[in-house]
């Protein structure tokens, strides 16, 4: 496929005819297309996410659900060569509307990232609060704000005697799950999680599964995961993304997880869920 | 038989390599040993005054040489130097590594090569007939307006000559060092790092603050020892702007008095009397020092922010 601005305007003519947005969502994405320089990576991606609802996106490697993941806050746009059609509504905002600062949209949705990255030059209650310290903001309590997020993480219990030990000391798992401590310090409204777990133990896995569906309660979550139990363990919604040879990735079918996983529509659904490929 | 072969090339290697290293060394002493037999005489013969006095005259029988004001200067201007240099450096290695598209910062990565290649003499003429006139407008408003702080005080009516001007110069010099080895030691920053902090709301400047800067401080610092070396060294620019005064100057930047060892060298080198000359090989050995010792200090700086961030 040949990408011509003619292609980026259909995008955008079909947005416009789009009806008024499921009030119902927090998070809506609207025909996303993405590009990187000449390559179509992602085609007329268009995903709803409800208010405290937990979405999986899964799919073989290379089909794009990474990238889509990194439209929901912006830092797609980071990458050189990067190009985007279609439109994103947080709380019914278009965080692609002219005049919106993308530092803004990351505060109110974060991410973790599939390599625990704590900033190994900082405390482990520095990480706490580097989100505050990086966009020059203060708190009232400190100690009560980092108590609180890394409670959240389930991780409390094993570092609350050496707060300020460094990050790099921890282990793997715990070092993701201060990774999630630091970005519930910002309290997002959304969390977007890139594969959370793929370096991590099963034990450190299943700790933060559970984190997952305890955040929850309080946020929207997206998670990009290879591990299709994973996705049916913490998941209330799946969407299954495909790129076909040649093709740009898209999305085969999204639905409700429990239905997705026992009674796929698609074949290519079926196949995939069932490790026939991928 | 070829591992053999490989082997006895291996002990070539070796052996040359061994070489070159002792004949590094050899050299480095070799020059202090030389510098120092030449000297003694000076040394026994002007004694601590020879550090701590301010005059020199070749006139008197033995003469009487005392570089007191010169080692002031060549820290003075050194300092001031790295004051202008030091964030110059460190914004424009962040600006090249991460704000600027590829092809920008591609080009201002060979701009500021191209800065470090010039020779000093053609920086000195720049710094005299260009950057002083220049500068000399500022260094007026500055002491206009800010004379009651003594550091700006000015009572002289010229303004040329002075160590503001030659810490201008220095900084121009220098730039391009500390920016290479910064811009180096940023760009082996974890990308992770950056992406992590820029999903936290973190602005270009934070990233560079809070991130870059202290994750990349050992690898800095070394670059702006680098630099400091160099001021520290500097001769043919500072003959070329600075007014080389026998009077010491500690902190009055503004006025045109000043002094740097390397450049009295070579301001009294060609005339100097068989005593003077000795007394320049003196100043010369004492520069070697001081620039030892700003290394040694230095270099366990850097070794303690190392163990630091390993531990």
């Amino acid at each position: 496929m040949t990408i011509t601005g003619e292609n980026i305007m259909d995008a955008k003519l079909q947005n416009a005819n789009i009806a008024v947005l499921d009030a119902e969502s927090h998070l809506e994405a609207r025909n996303i297309h993405v590009w990187f320089k000449d390559r179509h990576v992602l085609s007329d991606v268009s995903l709803h996410f409800p208010t405290n609802s937990v979405t999986a996106l899964i799919g073989p490697s290379g089909c794009g659900k990474s990238t889509f993941l990194r439209t929901l806050n912006r830092m797609h746009e980071l990458i050189p060569g990067a190009g985007l059609a279609g439109s994103i509504y947080l709380d019914n905002e278009d965080i692609y509307a002219a005049g919106v600062d993308p530092v803004n949209i990351r505060l109110r949705v974060g991410m973790v990232f599939q390599k625990p990255n704590p900033f190994p030059t900082m405390t482990i209650k520095g990480n706490v609060l580097a989100g505050l310290r990086l966009s020059n903001r203060r708190t009232r309590d400190e100690d009560d704000l980092v108590e609180s997020c890394l409670n959240r993480a389930s991780i409390w219990n094993e570092v609350k005697d050496r707060l300020d030990a460094p990050a790099g000391s921890l282990s793997g798992g715990q070092q993701q799950r201060l990774c999630i401590a630091r970005s519930l310090a910002l309290s997002p409204e959304v969390l977007l999680m890139d594969e959370p777990c793929s370096a991590l133990d099963p034990g450190s896995t299943r700790r933060i599964e559970e984190t997952i569906r305890e955040l929850s309660a309080d946020m929207t979550v997206v998670i990009v995961t290879h591990n299709m139990q994973q996705a049916q363990r913490v998941s209330d919604q799946t969407a299954f993304f495909l790129a076909e040879e040649g093709q740009p990735g898209h999305v085969v079918e999204f639905g409700a997880t429990d239905n997705l996983f026992s009674a796929p529509n698609d074949p290519r659904t079926e196949d995939y869920v069932n490790g026939r490929f991928g | 038989m070829n591992t053999r072969q490989v082997a006895k090339g291996d002990r070539a290697f070796f052996a040359v390599s061994t070489a070159a290293a002792f004949i590094t060394m050899f050299l480095v002493f070799g020059v202090l040993i030389f510098l120092s037999i030449k000297s003694w005489s000076t040394f026994s013969a002007q004694g601590t005054a020879f550090v701590t006095g301010s005059t020199w005259d070749n006139t008197t029988e033995g003469g009487t040489f005392q570089i007191w004001p010169m080692l002031v200067g060549t820290v003075l201007v050194s300092i001031l130097g790295l004051i202008i240099a030091v964030p110059a450096s460190i914004a424009v290695a962040f600006f090249i590594e991460y704000v600027a598209p590829p092809k920008v910062s591609r080009i201002a990565t060979s701009l500021i090569d191209l800065l470090a290649a010039l020779p000093s003499v053609v920086i000195g003429i720049w710094g005299i007939f260009v950057l002083s006139p220049v500068a000399a407008t500022w260094s007026q408003s500055l002491s206009g307006t800010l004379s009651f702080i003594p550091f700006f005080r000015n009572e002289f009516s010229n303004a040329e000559g002075a160590p503001f001007i030659a810490a201008w110069t220095i900084a121009v010099m220098i730039i391009p060092i500390i920016t290479s080895v910064s811009r180096e030691v940023m760009g082996r920053v974890d990308k992770d790092l950056i992406s992590a902090a820029t999903a936290l709301g973190s602005t270009n400047f934070s990233n560079m603050r809070r991130i870059v800067i202290p994750t990349a401080k050992s690898g800095i610092l070394g670059g702006i020892l680098l630099g400091l070396g160099r001021a520290l060294g500097e001769t043919v620019a500072i003959f070329f702007v600075l007014n080389l005064v026998f009077e010491v100057n500690f902190f009055h930047i503004l006025e045109p008095k000043g002094g740097n060892v390397a450049s009295l060298i070579i301001a009294k080198f060609g005339e100097a009397t068989p005593e003077e000359l000795n007394a320049l090989m003196a100043a010369g050995v004492v520069l070697f020092i001081l620039t030892l010792v700003v290394n040694m200090i230095a270099t366990s700086i850097v070794q303690r922010s190392e163990k630091r961030m390993a531990s």
